[in-house]
């Protein structure tokens, strides 16, 4: 009797998570893919048009601008941590401890400091840049723990071989652990990408809200010092406006999209990194 | 041989200065929080700030114990709302799940991991909140809408944790228990799971951790109204939406308070990782 009541509680529970899912993402998918116009991918902006065109590249310039700055550290602090120091060393301790508090840091607070620091301090105003900077250190303790998960993972015989074969530190790790590590490195680089996607509250008071494409072929390099909105911050804008729910609905229809492709190639790449070991 | 030397050497420097990036930044952020809200603090008067219930920038009060109320409100309507099932689905998934049902229901968690807050705002603010105005008292910009919300986003994070921990109970206790005779429920329910509490506990909290710090989605259901609620169907404003509410225009003392409410919830997050961290040590102790 109480094993069949068990059974039913467990199964209510996971119908429950189930019937969400499914009603959040049919829901959004209903009302949002009949008003994926054509007229949304327009390169202009609007009042009468309010194209996501612009926020979608604004989006891709953002996040890779953010990766590129927090790739390189992750990956070398990963490196230091995996292959460098002692794990009893005060300094180790000091970075784990500091990683997982950027880990828990809300992204409000990432927005408050890149307000504070990029935005006044440096007088970098709302910009690409300013959001990109605050994007990348919310990034670096994801960057950082999958590098460290893939270096792990690699096999102790690549690097002694390559000590073996009279290679010294820096070549063996870059040419012998680094490649094979590459798999899990790209999984944690597109999980990276999946959260700059989604980000609102650390880009309101850092990028802005301007609905339009960085002029770089005018202003050249000084563009990185426009305001630019990414999707996630236009869907904002336009749910709070309520006045385009119609287009709302479809910016979120294209979020999810990218939500679920960048998701994808990260299992599809941390797969790869299981079968090569 | 000392040129290589000086490339070992050079590397190693390099990658000791890329780890300590992120001690660099933590550093700055506690910096730049502390000394733009810490004497906002001090003017408004620490125990006028914290305790005070009146939040009022135009007549110069600024009290945020409504908002303090508001997070722990919110956080705990989540936490009703989502564990429950949350654990209930880690469950299923570790233990009842066949191949087929598990290979269809991870990809869902998954999903439900990586959409934006801002979508699931939105849901709320088109689905939730007009439901909670047509069927109960109120106006559908809620504490019960915040609550709900966040308990479906916490949903992803309680599974993935409370399913590892659950995973992770060896073998042997769950054969131990069918060969005495338990069912494989009693076996389930009352070997395995108090086996995985305190990594069941430490998805908990780490739910609890993404509740308090939601932004977006809160700021879209709740109402915003700095006052402390009397009943769920009562607007609410937590600590995140009140900066990001009032950031945009903020000057002076005003600001100050504002980032003097990031110094608390910054205070409020450290508290509850220092919770996590106890939690998954007394875990790994086990």
């Amino acid at each position: 009797m109480t094993a069949k009541l068990l059974r039913a509680l467990v199964y209510a529970g996971t119908v429950v998570t189930v019937a969400v899912l499914a009603g959040l993402v049919g829901y959004i998918l209903l009302n949002g893919v009949p008003h994926l116009e054509p007229r949304l991918f327009e390169w202009e902006y609007t009042s009468e048009n309010v194209s996501l065109m612009p926020a979608l590249v604004d989006t891709l310039l953002m996040a890779v601008l953010a990766l590129v700055l927090a790739v390189p550290v992750g990956v070398g602090a990963a490196i230091y941590l995996v292959e460098y120091a002692r794990s009893s060393s005060r300094f180790v301790a000091l970075v784990r401890m500091t990683t997982e508090t950027l880990q828990g840091i809300p992204s409000i607070i990432y927005g408050l400091f890149g307000l504070l620091f990029f935005t006044t301090v440096l007088g970098w105003g709302l910009s690409l840049l300013s959001g990109a900077c605050t994007l990348a250190i919310m990034v670096l303790p994801v960057v950082m723990r999958t590098t460290e998960e893939a270096l792990l993972a690699v096999p102790g015989a690549y690097k002694h071989g390559g000590f073996a074969l009279g290679a010294g530190r820096v070549r063996t790790i870059l040419r012998c652990v680094l490649p094979s590590a590459l798999p899990g490195i790209l999984g944690g680089v597109l999980l990276a990408l999946g959260r700059c996607v989604g980000e609102v509250a650390a880009l309101l008071f850092t990028a802005g809200t301007v609905a339009q494409i960085p002029d770089f072929a005018g202003e050249g390099i000084l563009a990185l010092f426009d305001s630019c909105r990414t999707l996630a911050v236009h869907m904002y804008v336009l749910a709070s406006e309520g006045l385009h729910m119609d287009e709302t609905y479809a910016t979120a229809v294209v979020l999810i999209v990218l939500v679920v492709v960048l998701n994808t190639a990260a299992n599809f790449a941390a797969k790869k990194l299981k079968e090569e070991m | 041989m000392s040129k290589s030397k000086f490339k070992e050497t050079a590397a190693r420097v390099l990658f000791a200065i890329a780890a300590a990036i992120s001690i660099l930044a933590v550093a700055l952020i506690c910096l730049f929080l502390f000394v733009n809200g810490l004497p906002a603090m001090d003017e408004i008067g620490l125990t006028a700030f914290l305790f005070g219930t009146t939040w009022k920038p135009v007549s110069g009060m600024y009290g945020i114990f409504p908002m303090i109320m508001g997070s722990i409100y919110v956080t705990a309507g989540a936490i009703i709302v989502g564990v429950p099932a949350g654990i209930l689905t880690a469950i299923f998934l570790s233990r009842f799940a066949g191949k087929k049902a598990a290979s269809v229901l991870r990809p869902g968690v998954e999903l439900l991991a990586g959409i934006p807050s801002v979508v699931y705002g939105f849901f709320g603010l088109m689905v939730i909140v007009p439901f909670i105005r047509t069927t109960m008292p109120g106006r559908g910009f809620s504490l019960l809408a915040a609550a709900v919300l966040l308990g479906i986003m916490i949903l992803p994070t309680v599974i993935t944790v409370a399913k590892n921990a659950l995973d992770a109970v060896p073998k042997s206790y769950y054969e131990g228990a069918v060969a005495l005779g338990a069912t494989h429920e009693r076996a389930v329910f009352n070997v395995l799971v108090p086996a995985a509490f305190s990594g069941i506990m430490a998805g908990v909290v780490l739910g609890v951790g993404r509740a308090i710090g939601e932004t977006m989605a809160v700021v879209m259901v709740a109402g915003n109204q700095p006052v402390i609620p009397n009943s769920i169907f009562d607007g609410v404003r937590t600590m995140t939406a009140n900066i990001v509410l009032e950031m945009g225009y903020a000057a002076d003392l005003h600001r100050g308070a504002l980032i003097a409410t990031g110094v608390v919830l910054f205070v409020f997050v450290m508290l509850i990782s220092l919770l996590f961290g106890a939690i998954k040590k007394r875990g790994e102790a086990q």
